[in-house]
């Protein structure tokens, strides 16, 4: 599949000299704070960037970005429109990660559970520490509710862009598979009728460009600044050695993750696919210890969140401006709408691109309803979260909610904050290429130009101020939605009809079942 | 009954005597003979969005290298002597997949070699022969 030229390899290898003495020179200008000369740098342009894509809409008095409309407007249609498929197909779905309906001759190919749990390790990230304390401490107790509520509406938006990214995915003669929003636009639009044809090249080309942008900002750099921030914060804070060395932290980072897409180390990313879900777990089980640990303050927790998520008592906006935070920080942590989870679904080895749909819907679930929902309770019944506390302290906060009840926690945060950070990187710099080279074509140059230009903005991204780099990562990231979801709108007839076969297909018994599950009915 | 015997390979090398053991069998009882081979995998696996890019491509591989290297060359050799043989690949859990195949097949008895790990590394992590001996439901025959 790959094309070379001899030609082309002089370019690229002169290409990546030349970054490489690029990264190489940052560190010869340290005496003159790096961190401060790359933030000063970048900032102009991610304020503009940022301003542009959160454009806001009057409701009520109050100022909404107008993306987060557009994500809960399709989330909520999506839900209605599948007759609430994000709770009837439920148990469905679990049987179908179970393995129940997978037949065994196929066993070696890329199973539902695979594909869901890559898809969860990319989407599994800092938004669940630091985007949730943030939430929480801008819009109170009460944004974890309307967090809960866009976990669950998500879930619909999942389902129907997981099934069209198996429905329209490429599946190439070496065997290989690609798929994801730039497929079932172009691709999917098209085959609806030929006048679209023109739109949904735009709209994946569009769609592709964001890609790109969010997997340097909320894929990379928001990832390499927490995690950063969270290493700091355990080995001194202020104090710490490393408290200026933001772009060392980055170099580390960058070089652990060129070995692994440039050098093809592929045992440092498998080992991380294994940890990530044992820290996962260990981060939920923790989470849950404190919260037992504090069983008389539940009850007032719970009302804490329901009267503040009604009342907005205290925040800025009222209960619409809880509304956003809670609602804003749910999509960036799932992701649910915004296309990126379709690009790894999309390799399932299946013949109904429904199952993947379904089995999405676990995503959202398991990201926001669960993981999100038990850092949100853990500042909360805790106490630790404060208003007046600087909003750019995301991880900072919920790692003291946790110390307050487990003083060597923090430790083990930090550990579970760089693999989460490092593996959601690693997803990321996944999609972003796929999104590259769906523009670019495959070949040596292209790919090597991407990466580089991926390891230099962790770079960039540990040396740069919280502020800037979240609302640059929000902004890309929430600007796949637009493209995507516009396309989705045209594709639904598409999904419906894939689901209302495949369901009755389910309901009628005539989906065969294997092994296990077979002997059991 | 029925006169299928089931042996499960590594690969052709180490599993030597249960496979000459299982032959010299099926040729004086005159049973028909199925080599097995099973490539360990397991469905709830974390893997990385590259590696399931790649995964069946990768599966195909796996699948000609196990025919080429392991199990043709055995089911010719066992054919050439006269003993009716015939191949089975799959990917799964070693001791289940065996299960498995031997039900698939009919077989009425496994025939397995062992791998002569020490008694602390069987303890710690398991073998193929001890866990086919638990959750089989033919008899197994471990050749030593």
């Amino acid at each position: 599949m790959t094309r070379m030229s001899p030609r082309s390899i002089g370019v690229g290898s002169r290409l990546a000299l030349a970054i490489a003495s690029l990264v190489a020179a940052a560190p010869a200008a340290a005496e003159q704070g790096v961190d401060q000369r790359i933030n000063d740098a970048i900032r102009p342009v991610a304020d503009a960037v940022s301003g542009f894509i959160f454009s806001s809409v009057s409701v009520s008095g109050v100022a909404v970005p107008f993306v987060l409309l557009w994500l809960l407007l399709a989330a909520i249609l999506f839900t209605f429109y599948f007759k609430f498929i994000n709770f009837r197909a439920f148990r469905h779905a679990f049987q179908l990660v179970r393995g129940d309906y997978s037949d065994p001759l196929a066993a070696g190919e890329v199973t539902h559970f695979q594909a869901l749990s890559t898809a969860l390790s990319g989407t599994v990230g800092l938004g669940n520490i630091a985007g949730v304390a943030v939430a929480v401490s801008l819009g109170g107790p009460g944004a974890t509710f309307w967090m809960i509520l866009a976990g669950l509406l998500g879930m619909s938006s999942k389902f129907v862009e997981c099934t069209l990214g198996v429905k329209y995915r490429n599946e190439y003669t070496d065997g290989t598979v690609s798929g994801g929003p730039m497929y079932y636009l172009s691709k999917g639009l098209a085959e609806r009728s030929e006048r679209l044809r023109s739109l949904g090249r735009v709209l994946a080309a569009m769609f592709a460009v964001f890609c790109i942008g969010g997997s340097f900002g909320g894929g990379n750099m928001f990832q390499a600044n927490q995690s950063f921030k969270q290493v700091v914060a355990v080995t001194g804070g202020d104090a710490s050695w490393l408290a200026d060395k933001g772009w060392l932290y980055g170099l580390v980072i960058a070089i652990l993750v060129g070995l692994v897409i440039i050098g093809g180390i592929q045992g440092i990313a498998r080992v991380t696919s294994k940890l990530v879900p044992f820290m996962a777990a260990l981060y939920v089980g923790a989470g849950l210890i404190i919260i037992g640990m504090h069983l008389p303050d539940i009850p007032s927790a719970f009302g804490a969140i329901f009267s503040g998520a009604f009342t907005g008592e205290g925040i800025a906006g009222g209960t619409v401006g809880v509304l956003i935070q809670g609602f804003k920080r749910a999509a960036f942590s799932n992701e649910a709408g915004i296309g990126s989870a379709a690009i790894a679904h999309s390799a399932v080895r299946t013949n109904r691109p429904v199952t993947e749909g379904l089995v999405s819907l676990y995503e959202p679930f398991v990201d926001t309803v669960v993981i999100c929902t038990v850092t949100a309770l853990v500042i909360v019944v805790t106490g630790t979260w404060d208003p007046s506390v600087d909003p750019s302290q995301g991880v900072a906060l919920t790692s003291s909610a946790f110390e307050s009840t487990i003083s060597w926690f923090p430790w083990v945060l930090t550990l579970a904050v760089v693999l989460f950070a490092f593996s959601t990187m690693i997803s990321w710099s996944y999609y972003g290429l796929k999104a590259w080279t769906y523009l670019f074509g495959e070949s040596m140059v292209t790919d090597a130009v991407y990466k580089l230009l991926f390891l230099f903005f962790v770079v960039v991204g540990s040396s740069m101020q919280l502020g800037s780099v979240i609302d640059f990562s929000d902004a890309m990231i929430f600007a796949m939605a637009f493209p995507n979801v516009l396309g989705i709108y045209f594709l639904l007839p598409v999904v419906r009809k894939e689901l209302d076969e495949y369901w009755a297909d389910y309901k009628a018994g005539r989906l065969r079942k294997f092994g296990k599950a077979a002997r059991r009915a | 009954m029925s006169d299928v015997l089931l042996v499960g390979i590594d690969c052709s090398a180490c599993s030597e005597r249960a496979l000459q053991y299982a032959a010299e069998w099926a040729e004086s009882a005159k049973l028909q003979l199925i080599v097995a081979h099973v490539i360990q995998w397991s469905p709830f696996s974390f893997n990385t969005a590259k590696e399931n890019e790649e995964r069946h491509k990768r599966r195909e591989a796996e699948l000609d290298r196990a025919h080429g290297e392991i199990v043709d060359p055995v089911v010719s050799r066992l054919r050439e002597r006269g003993i009716p043989a015939r191949g089975a690949i799959r990917h799964g859990h070693p001791a289940e997949t065996l299960c498995e195949v031997a039900e698939e097949f009919g077989a009425t008895n496994i025939i397995v070699g062992k791998t002569g790990a020490s008694k602390i590394r069987a303890q710690l992590f398991g073998s193929v022969a001890h866990a086919l001996v638990q959750i089989s439901k033919q008899p197994v025959t471990v050749v030593p």
